[in-house]
């Protein structure tokens, strides 16, 4: 059973009045995710959107402790944090980082690697809006195929890595995939990982106003239609115990699944796809990868 | 200094919104010898000034679902027991999603300056 | 206190027991490799009561001692050459956070091409991130210093991170006598460390670094630059400290051998210093008076110190085991700067030489103290920078 509405606590760690974009998807993430996390928490955040949306020295947005660290030492950072929590017994705090896709797929991976391996006690949320934004939307490992980025003006021509698969692969003791459309479901994943101990990771969908190019009023829309298009695939995975989640099941038959051009054509960072006119070929490629996605993914995990 | 960039996007993606904020020279007599900062509401100013559109809601029609409150990124809408909304226009950054995701339709987003303030209850 | 046998290294390891470190993460590299291996052996055996990360990178592993030492724990650090260079950034961070981090580098070549051998090209090429450095000449000043470490970087005038140089081989893995304090006497030195303005804590929530704009930022960088000067007089107090408790002292932040009447002073970092007391002495039987100064702190410079040092002197040669390339000695640049400002003008010679490990022994170091008595005799001052041993 998901988390009703009414049960989710009222009281905000994410202060209004803070930095962010009007419409930005991560701040629901990081709301609900605190909401779960109930103040007991540190949270490392690395050069992404999540360390300018907490505004300027001497305020700072968010009512947790923050220690921003270095493009690519989260995983190193929070490592030290919990090393310290532990001389100091003080063992129960969450030790969280917060993370954008560039911070995770790109530069810090070999960090989050790291501290993965050594089995460390914490929780590394990666949110994903697949591009570097906060340097004004260049592509990252995370962009996927034929979006437009400022390093990819004619569309990427890769489509991402399969980060999720890199992670399962250090068997952490929880893993899930949320998005930021579902909030409730994100809140029961983040309460999950504050009761399992050992290496826990979560990853975000955060459609991007700034980067995608579509009106502000739609992130909501845009992160239902991931899912509904089967682009996006929600799941969790508490130690090797590999669950579909309720969200993403029914679109696990390609043929329940929205056309992917629904999905792409509300965004300006696929515009080409559209414009001057259909690239039927092009569509079809990042359906096919779609597909490619749930294939391997299923066929690895469960 | 008083800024006021809007849509910043020299260094930044992800527009340096600083609105307002008086970013007077504290003196370092005054300044700690790091730059650690303290929670705060309203960080980066009244954010409400960002908006061109207001949401308002119809309390006639609401249900008191709590859908705008889940969904609002910027944590300014508030509920009272019974999930009666209320929206911080100081805050509001006006981004629309409660508008959009209210299953009863009964946010409108209105240009902003028309809005009755006196509706508001 | 009891005195032992062992390796620099092997001393540091025990140093960080003695000093009751909280956490530290290593990351292997030639020389430096026997300090995090004698950690984790004393770790293991739970002599070492602390956390021990063993990371995947030198650059985590300050990140670590960051994420420690921001959480409110007293954290430390070994590195050599490459591993230095690959924590660049996180040095930068570790200052400006005003994180009292102890760094224990064995100073090695840097690549290419590979040299495991001693320079203090990657110390120097660090001078600017805001560490306070110290050079040492002995397995048993390496020790102490990295003791005096902590209480000079967790003091709170000062509050910025420290690192304690030893040449790699010459010290770091050259047995030597060595006295050990156990942590209940370094208790009675060195207090537990507590952060005295921000930590990471849930019950007090505050972020560190998040944006500042320039109407601020030059003023949180001239308290870093406070914090290191201040770390001069600082010391003072402690080595005073230290001489009292444990009878131990090192000589300051320039430690002098036959200065007073000499015309002549050699500077010099590291074990060259304890090399050229012997070359000194046989100088003096031939009748020059000449002496050596070796310079133990290196950042803040010890400005005041060097000019009582030049005052009245009728030639200075520095000697720097590292090169500012296209612009000589890092050291005596310095030197020179120093004393601009004032009205003592020894002449000063820049000797640059020993690097990669290139013996630099006794009659080297006569070679040097006679060139520069031969030009200032001469009155032809010859050239400002001589390359030592240039084959
Ligand atoms: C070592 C280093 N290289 C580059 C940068 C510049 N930089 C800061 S944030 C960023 C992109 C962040 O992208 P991502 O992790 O996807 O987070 P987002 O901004 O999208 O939230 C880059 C390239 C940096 N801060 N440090
Ligand atoms: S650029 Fe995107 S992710 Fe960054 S703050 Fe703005 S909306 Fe959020
Ligand atoms: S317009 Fe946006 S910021 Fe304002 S109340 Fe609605 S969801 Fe929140």
């Amino acid at each position: 059973m998901m988390v009703a509405t009414k049960e989710i606590p009222l009281k905000e760690y994410v202060l209004k009045g803070n930095a962010a974009c009007a419409g930005c998807q991560d701040m629901v993430a990081l709301r609900h995710a605190h909401k779960a996390l109930e103040g007991d928490v540190i949270q490392v955040v690395p050069a992404c959107c999540t360390s300018v949306v907490q505004s300027l020295w001497p305020k700072v947005g968010m009512n947790i402790p923050i220690l921003n660290t270095a493009f690519m030492a989260s995983g190193a950072t929070a490592s030290g944090v919990k090393a310290a929590l532990r001389a100091k017994g003080k063992d129960d705090t969450t030790v969280m980082v917060w993370a954008g896709d560039g911070g995770t797929f790109d530069i810090g991976l070999q960090a989050l690697s790291g501290a993965f391996e050594r089995r460390t006690d914490m929780l590394y949320v990666c949110y994903n809006n697949q591009v570097y934004s906060n340097t004004g939307t260049q592509r990252s490992g995370a962009t996927p195929l034929y979006a437009q980025t400022t390093t990819t003006w004619f569309g990427k021509r890769e489509p991402e890595k399969l980060l999720d698969l890199i992670v399962a692969m250090h068997e952490p003791a929880y893993q899930a995939t949320a998005n930021a459309a579902y909030p409730r479901d994100l809140f029961d994943k983040f309460k999950r990982a504050k009761e399992i101990k050992g290496p826990k990771f979560i990853h975000i969908f955060i459609p991007c106003p700034q980067a995608w190019n579509y009106p502000v009023e739609k992130g909501v829309e845009i992160g239902k239609l991931a899912v509904e298009t089967g682009y996006w695939i929600m799941w969790e995975r508490i130690g090797d115990k590999f669950e579909l989640g309720r969200h993403s099941k029914r679109f696990q038959d390609p043929s329940k699944r929205k056309p992917i051009e629904d999905f792409l054509k509300l965004q300006g960072r696929f515009s080409r796809l559209f414009k001057p006119e259909k690239d039927e070929e092009k569509i079809k490629e990042i359906e096919d990868y779609i597909q490619h996605r749930w294939d391997i993914l299923l066929k690895t995990l469960t | 200094m008083s800024l006021r960039v809007r849509s910043c996007r020299a260094h930044s993606g992800c527009v340096l919104v600083v609105n307002e904020v008086n970013t007077e020279p504290e003196g370092r007599a005054n300044m700690p010898k790091t730059s650690y900062s303290k929670p705060s509401v309203g960080a980066t100013g009244k954010t409400g000034s960002w908006r061109t559109f207001d949401p308002v809601i119809n309390y006639k029609e609401c249900s008191k679902c709590r859908t705008c409150w889940l969904y609002c990124p910027e944590a300014v809408i508030t509920l009272e027991d019974d999930g009666t909304p209320h929206i911080d226009y100081d805050y509001c950054k006006g981004c629309g999603i409660c508008a959009q995701v209210c299953p009863r339709k009964c946010i409108d987003m209105v240009r902003k300056g028309t809005r009755d303030e006196e509706d508001e209850e | 206190m009891k005195t032992e046998l062992m390796s620099a290294n092997y001393a540091a390891a025990r140093a960080v027991v003695s000093a009751r470190v909280e956490v530290v993460a290593a990351y292997p590299i030639t020389p430096a490799t026997t300090v995090p291996e004698q950690i984790a052996l004393l770790s293991e055996k739970g002599i070492y009561k602390g956390e021990f990360i063993r990371v995947e990178s030198e650059h985590s592993a300050m990140f670590a001692c960051i994420g420690a030492s921001s959480t409110g724990a007293r954290a430390f650090t070994a590195t050599s050459s490459n591993g230095l260079l690959l924590m660049d950034e996180a040095l930068h961070w570790a200052s400006a956070a005003r994180l009292p981090i102890v760094l224990a580098n064995i100073n090695r070549s840097v690549s290419p091409s590979w040299n495991i051998h001693v320079s203090h090209d990657d110390s120097m090429s660090k001078r600017d991130t805001g560490w306070i450095q110290f050079y040492v000449s002995s397995v048993d000043e390496f020790y102490h210093t990295i003791i005096q470490a902590f209480k000079l970087a967790e003091d709170e005038r000062v509050l910025m991170p420290t690192m304690v140089n030893a040449d790699g081989f010459v010290l770091s893995h050259t047995v030597s006598r060595y006295d050990y304090l156990e942590p209940e006497e370094v208790d009675k030195f060195l207090q537990p460390y507590s952060p005295p303005h921000w930590v990471m804590d849930p019950e007090n929530p505050v972020a560190h670094g998040n944006i500042v704009f320039p109407e601020h930022y030059q003023e949180f960088r001239y308290s870093m630059h406070e914090g290191t000067k201040n770390a001069l007089d600082v010391y003072l107090e402690i080595e005073a400290e230290y001489k009292k408790l444990f009878g131990k002292y090192f000589g300051g932040p320039i430690e002098c051998y036959k200065c007073d009447d000499a015309d002549y002073i050699m500077t010099s970092q590291g074990t060259i210093g304890a090399e050229a007391r012997d070359a000194i002495d046989q100088l003096r039987k031939d009748g020059y008076k000449v002496g050596s100064a070796r310079i133990r702190m290196y950042r803040p410079f010890p400005i005041d110190h060097i000019r009582d040092l030049a005052k009245g002197k009728k030639a200075i040669a520095s000697f720097d085991r590292s090169v500012s390339y296209g612009f000589g000695g890092p050291v005596a640049n310095d030197i020179r700067a120093s004393l601009y400002a004032t009205d003592i003008r020894p002449l000063i010679k820049s000797y640059i030489g020993g690097l990669g490990g290139r013996d630099i022994t006794v009659p080297d170091i006569k070679e040097i103290l006679l060139d520069l008595i031969k030009h200032e005799e001469s009155g032809e001052a010859g050239p400002e920078e001589t390359w030592h041993d240039l084959r």
